[in-house]
């Protein structure tokens, strides 16, 4: 990170040696430890300890509301956690949401901000369509979708329109084959709007003069997609498929609102799991686990996908 | 030329996919439920027509405690928007600005934080608020509490100081040229006028960018409060969701809750479009 540097450099030439007095000095210190400090004493509070407490809850028996302090009780939550058929169906579920979501969604934002990045007529107007579903809250969204994809909802309504009355579509979210894809597509339709605007940035920090290169060298558009815009993005596309997949190893709201992780646990995830244990079952210690399995997830994946799309120098 | 036609083509088949969702929430919002499913199986399930009125909104009021909820989700969500634009301001200051012992390793372990999802420490953070004290003020008599349970500041205090905030400012402040601060102090300016007089008042991208990425996820925050606020008066608005599948659901009424608590956003979001997509962006950039 780049940015850590040059602003030292600049702090440093802020006052000419010669004033800098040692009491100036002790001053300076003490005006920015406090200017500092309600930030970094709030993000103490509401990001260290619980992360911390993450690590810590999840070896004892801790309830969300008890009298008794937590006692330790070693691994036993993660021994029930690798025992309960709720958490595997709880890990499918997730990553059969997030490896269909990430590819899907990546390629699909790809694909628009293509199409938004064409010097034609109306390009602002696209982009902002393209982008309201993303300021759209995900509950009102879930809802939405919840309605068109009831049995006689919208979508069932377009598809025997279309089929002349052939097929009715069936009762989207509570057909164990059909729940998980359901929610799928509506989470893709609200977030690629996000990642478009994402690759549009990309895009545009591609200097013009390679394609005018590519164009003088007659290269076609594939070729020049291939050659020219392809590579330039690396940076990008590490940083978009790390956010999809942190976001959607986070699933939570869609299902929360939509389906409950019904039907038969075909749409339960791992967020979902620690939210039942902790919250309506009480059992902090029990969350904490899960969550820490979460943790580990993110970071894991994450750090793959780091790993593999590194800088190849 | 013969490209434009099938490209606008394309794009446009694409705006009724992402526009037509929340066109029907719209329209449908102003329809009697029965009249909502009747119109499904043509185009006037996107077009005012038929019976149109307001009666959802009045069913709205009458089932939830509508006003209550809006008022809940503004004042939360403007008291975090200024509480976040000022702390996460003067901690970018004195880490861009200032030179102080242990900056650098304040920054880097702000800048860490980034990668962590909410979600990993939203529930050992429920039992955590559960534990924390709390002064309360009644006339001239201080009173200990214990539990930050159904309170108001249980749902703004947490998301107040934010690594991410910091560092947009901390980005914009480092653009800023020294030399303004030179000519403040010549001044006779301190620390903090420098940051009050020079500093902020030439940051405003920088402040609408933090304002906008703070305001939409207090404005849509659902988990965190679906957890830690039982009682009805201190709500947000999305948890107000719930009310509605109680006893017999009405889809009209549900159209018309979601469309109260969406057209404020998409108005905002229409008319300062711009800053929206382009903070948004700058998230992006971080990497």
């Amino acid at each position: 990170m780049s940015a850590t540097t040059a602003p030292r450099r600049v702090a440093e030439q802020a006052i000419p040696r010669q004033v800098r007095t040692a009491n100036a000095r002790s001053r300076e210190t003490l005006i920015g430890a406090a200017m500092a400090s309600p930030a970094v004493i709030l993000l103490a509070v509401f990001f260290l300890v619980p992360v911390a407490l993450a690590f810590g809850l999840a070896f004892t028996n801790a309830r969300l509301i008890s009298p008794r302090p937590p006692h330790f009780v070693g691994a036993d939550n993660f021994i029930r956690l690798f025992g309960d058929s709720f958490f595997w169906a709880s890990l499918r579920n997730t990553a059969y949401f997030a490896v269909v979501v990430v590819p899907v969604q990546a390629g699909l934002a790809l694909v628009l901000a293509l199409l938004a990045n064409a010097k034609v007529r109306g390009t602002n107007f696209f982009r902002t369509v393209y982008f309201a579903p993303v300021v759209t809250s995900m509950v009102v969204i879930s809802l939405l979708w919840r309605f068109i994809y009831q049995p006689d909802g919208l979508l069932n309504q377009i598809i025997s329109a279309v089929t002349f009355g052939h097929s009715h579509g069936t009762d989207w979210l509570n057909n164990p084959t059909t729940a998980m894809p359901a929610i799928m597509f509506m989470s893709v339709w609200q977030a690629v709007g996000f990642h478009m605007i994402i690759w549009l940035a990309g895009l545009q920090t591609i200097p013009r003069d390679l394609y005018e290169a590519a164009s003088l060298d007659g290269a076609s558009a594939w070729k020049t997609f291939t050659h020219v815009t392809w590579p330039s993005l690396r940076a990008t596309r590490t940083f978009i498929l790390i956010t999809i997949t942190i976001g959607a190893l986070s699933l939570f709201t869609q299902i929360s609102v939509m389906t409950q992780g019904g039907p038969l646990d075909r749409t339960t995830t791992v967020v979902f799991m620690a939210v039942r244990a902790g919250y309506e079952q009480q059992s902090t210690g029990y969350a904490a686990a899960v969550s820490l399995v979460f943790f580990v997830l993110v970071l894991t994946v994450s750090g793959v996908q780091r790993f593999l799309t590194r800088e190849k120098a | 030329m013969k490209r434009v036609l099938p490209l606008q083509l394309g794009r446009s088949v694409l705006v009724i996919f992402f526009a037509f969702p929340i066109v029907f929430m719209l329209i449908s919002s102003f329809k009697p439920d029965a009249q909502i499913f009747a119109d499904l199986t043509s185009l006037k399930a996107i077009l005012p027509v038929g019976d149109i009125s307001l009666d959802n909104y009045r069913g709205v009021f009458d089932r939830v405690p509508a006003e209550r909820l809006l008022l809940n989700s503004v004042g939360i969500s403007l008291v975090t928007v200024a509480l976040g634009i000022l702390i996460n301001s003067m901690a970018a200051f004195a880490l861009a600005r200032m030179r102080w012992r242990g900056r650098r390793v304040v920054l880097a372990a702000i800048i860490a934080t980034l990668i962590v999802p909410f979600e990993t420490f939203a529930l050992p953070l429920v039992w955590w608020v559960n534990k924390l004290p709390w002064l309360e003020v009644h006339g001239f008599h201080l009173t200990l509490t214990s539990g930050w349970l159904d309170t108001y500041h249980v749902q703004i205090l947490p998301f107040v100081a934010n690594a991410f905030s910091i560092y947009l400012f901390f980005q914009y402040f480092s653009s800023i040229p020294v030399e303004l601060d030179e000519a403040a102090r010549m001044d006779g300016a301190g620390w903090f006028g420098i940051y009050r007089r020079v500093v902020m008042p030439l940051s405003g991208p920088a402040i609408a960018t933090v304002a906008i990425l703070t305001f939409l996820p207090a404005w849509n925050s659902y988990l965190w409060p679906l957890m830690v606020v039982q009682s009805e008066d201190l709500r947000p608005v999305m948890v107000g969701i719930q009310y509605f599948f109680q006893l017999n659901v009405s889809w009209g009424q549900i159209m018309a809750y979601a469309s109260m608590i969406t057209v404020p956003v998409l108005v905002l979001f229409v008319a300062f479009q711009r800053a929206f997509i382009g903070s948004i962006a700058s998230a992006g950039v971080k990497g």
